[in-house]
């Protein structure tokens, strides 16, 4: 069993929160990491920083663009990830856009994920028709490619779950990640079709930021990712970022937690 | 191999929000090509409103100062809004009518094919958003204002290096959280399956109106073809043609900007590597570890880190050419052909210009070289000025 499936087996709902690395520094990103596994964290969504993610809302571009202009690479990320495995084995998913992948080489950057027990990937301009890219690699080196399903699927959602792994990343909102007021898709629906075909876990991102938005998505489903809300805490506080992304998450984390 | 493959380039790498949309484009496109109503629809814009079929010019003055071969060019420069990029545009927004799409969203970079498109979506009675690079938007100020003339809401973009690949970044995000009632009107050869296929299919005529043209004036084919490549529409629409004339040398000038051996350049064939971007696997310029390169050009049209997915196969396959010319180059060739042939180029056609003012010194004066001349440098007269250090006072 993969370090992501236990996680969602000894977790009853998923708290994911997503950071990305580099940002503000790598040793930051490290003693975050530490932090939210602390705080309650199933699984941490780490971003290679991208010049150019297409996916995102203004804050994680804002955060994409502060880690590289810090001197971030992939290589740098791997070394911090291989320190951090002597003190943490929280599961970690990578979540990185394919030009990075594909110019590192996949085959090297699988085997670097296998060396610093990175579990999963999400790769948001992969959809499933080019997912092959990916996927030898993945199978090669034991890391699951967690696919995405999105509130415009509709027919694609079964045949992106039959051959989902680890978890499902199901994309509450269209357009680009960002915090959200109200979130109107109706999730419960595309889960039940999911269900029809794969029993892997369902967590569902975007526009999640408040402790009552993240309980409803994760009773409706397996857990919930949070992401903008969590990188604009660490934007505004700075050195003290660690401390504050502690108090957020472990509202949150106890929030997914709770039962209704 | 998933579709739109051009040897190994192309594909569709997209975000799973988006995948039905481009989908449903394809098929769409699939069924409107074959559409005899459609077509017939298409050439009577392209005859009536757009002023085609454009000229093939003989220039007879720049043909004898070089001393070489016969220099003749493809004037797109004439059709209604001054360039090629209104061919794609009309097919485009066409489309999406049929589509049922009432809202129509387009980057630009120099700003011409956003005027293209604020023009077509003007015609056709729909909403209309443009997004464009904030440098651009400075470089290019008369062309932000033309698109609002027409009715266009043009929105700054002010990420990244704030050019032409922040503008697609930026309209392809908008898409995400729109793709139900918005079309997407991508200007370039590049992007996702279908639309490296489907814009050349609307530029192609480029190259069919030429192979005519020239075997009425000269009884048989030219020696070379060539055009400026940024993402690559004018070069594929006249290329394209040509391709199964193997004895055609098609050349792709690319934008050099200060020198392909400084980091200021645009030239994706001469200094980029193998990527996946924007939808398509492709060339691109780019550090090792993928992040894409903030490129350079004098020109705005050109000033792209990469290059459309049949260029890319083109190269491969050896059946194109690709050659820089530098932002030097490009002015110079711009003010000769303003002098000899009283014909103000856009400073993008001005690089394959340049590159054909090399080429045909050196061949005998029976061979017959086209350059396309993609559009019309009025847009360019300010920044031109600026380069050569003269101050206007408008």
């Amino acid at each position: 069993m993969s370090k992501i499936a236990k996680a969602f087996r000894d977790n009853k709902k998923a708290f994911i929160p997503f950071i990305t690395a580099g940002d503000p520094s790598l040793a930051k990103t490290r003693e975050l990491i530490l932090t939210l596994e602390k705080a309650g964290a199933a699984v941490v969504e780490i971003g290679i920083p991208f010049s150019d993610p297409v996916a995102e809302g203004e804050v994680i571009q804002r955060a994409n663009s502060r880690a590289l202009a810090a001197g971030c690479t992939t290589d740098k990320i791997f070394d911090m990830l291989l320190e951090l495995r002597q003190v943490s084995q929280v599961p970690i998913a990578f979540l990185t856009y394919v030009n990075p992948i594909f110019t590192y080489g996949c085959d090297r950057f699988f085997e670097k994920c296998r060396e610093t027990g990175v579990d999963g990937v999400i790769v948001p301009d992969v959809p499933f028709e080019e997912k092959g890219e990916l996927s030898p690699y993945c199978l090669k080196y034991g890391v699951d490619l967690i696919s995405l399903i999105a509130p415009t699927s509709d027919s694609r959602i079964q045949m992106i779950a039959r051959e989902a792994e680890g978890y499902i990343y199901l994309v509450s909102s269209l357009g680009v990640t960002g915090v959200r007021s109200s979130i109107t898709t109706d999730l419960a629906a595309i889960v039940r079709q999911i269900r029809e075909v794969s029993d892997k876990p369902i967590a569902v991102g975007f526009g999640i930021s408040t402790p009552e938005q993240a309980q409803a998505m994760a009773a409706i489903s397996d857990g919930a990712i949070v992401g903008s809300a969590l990188v604009k805490i660490i934007e505004e506080s700075g050195e003290a970022c660690a401390a504050a992304a502690y108090d957020y998450a472990s509202l949150l984390a106890e929030a997914v937690k709770q039962e209704k | 191999m998933s579709k739109g493959r051009y040897g190994i380039h192309g594909g569709q790498y997209l975000p799973e929000t988006l995948m039905n949309a481009v989908i449903e484009l394809e098929q769409a496109y699939e069924q409107y090509k074959k559409d005899p109503s459609f077509l017939s629809e298409l050439q009577a814009l392209y005859v009536e409103y757009a002023n085609r079929p454009s000229l093939l010019y003989y220039a007879e003055k720049m043909t004898e100062d070089l001393g070489g071969a016969k220099i003749y060019l493809k004037r797109e420069d004439l059709n209604h809004t001054g360039s090629h990029k209104i061919n794609n545009v009309l097919g485009q927004v066409l489309l999406a009518k049929k589509m049922g799409k009432k809202r129509v969203i387009a980057e630009t970079g120099a700003g011409q094919h956003g005027v293209a498109t604020a023009t077509v979506a003007a015609l056709m009675g729909m909403e209309c958003v443009v997004y464009m690079g904030e440098e651009d938007t400075e470089r290019q100020a008369l062309n932000v204002f033309r698109m609002e003339l027409l009715g266009a809401k043009v929105v700054p973009v002010k990420t990244g290096t704030k050019t032409l690949k922040d503008a697609v970044n930026e309209a392809m995000r908008v898409w995400t959280s729109r793709a139900d009632d918005t079309f997407y009107v991508l200007g370039s050869v590049m992007g996702p399956h279908p639309y490296p296929e489907m814009v050349r299919d609307f530029q192609s005529l480029i190259g069919r109106e030429v192979k005519s043209q020239i075997m009425v004036s000269e009884g048989r084919l030219p020696d070379v073809v060539m055009a400026c490549v940024g993402g690559g529409s004018n070069a594929m629409g006249v290329f394209y043609d040509f391709i199964p004339d193997k004895e055609v040398r098609l050349i792709g000038v690319e934008a050099a900007g200060r020198g392909v051996d400084t980091r200021e350049t645009a030239a994706t064939i001469s200094r980029g590597s193998l990527g996946i971007f924007h939808g398509m696997k492709s060339y691109f310029l780019q550090d090792k570890y993928g992040q894409i390169a903030p490129v350079y050009s004098i020109s705005a049209g050109l000033d792209y880190p990469g290059i459309g997915p049949e260029h890319a196969f083109l190269h491969d396959s050896g059946r194109a050419e690709y050659v820089p010319a530098t932002d030097e180059e490009a002015v110079a060739a711009f003010s000769y052909l303003s002098k000899t042939e009283g014909i103000i180029p856009a400073i993008e056609s001005a690089h394959a210009l340049a590159y054909a003012m090399k080429l045909a010194p050196t061949m005998g004066k029976n061979r017959i070289i086209v350059v396309n001349l993609s559009g019309r440098g009025d847009k360019d007269v300010a920044a031109i000025a600026r380069y050569m250090g003269v101050n206007l006072h408008e």
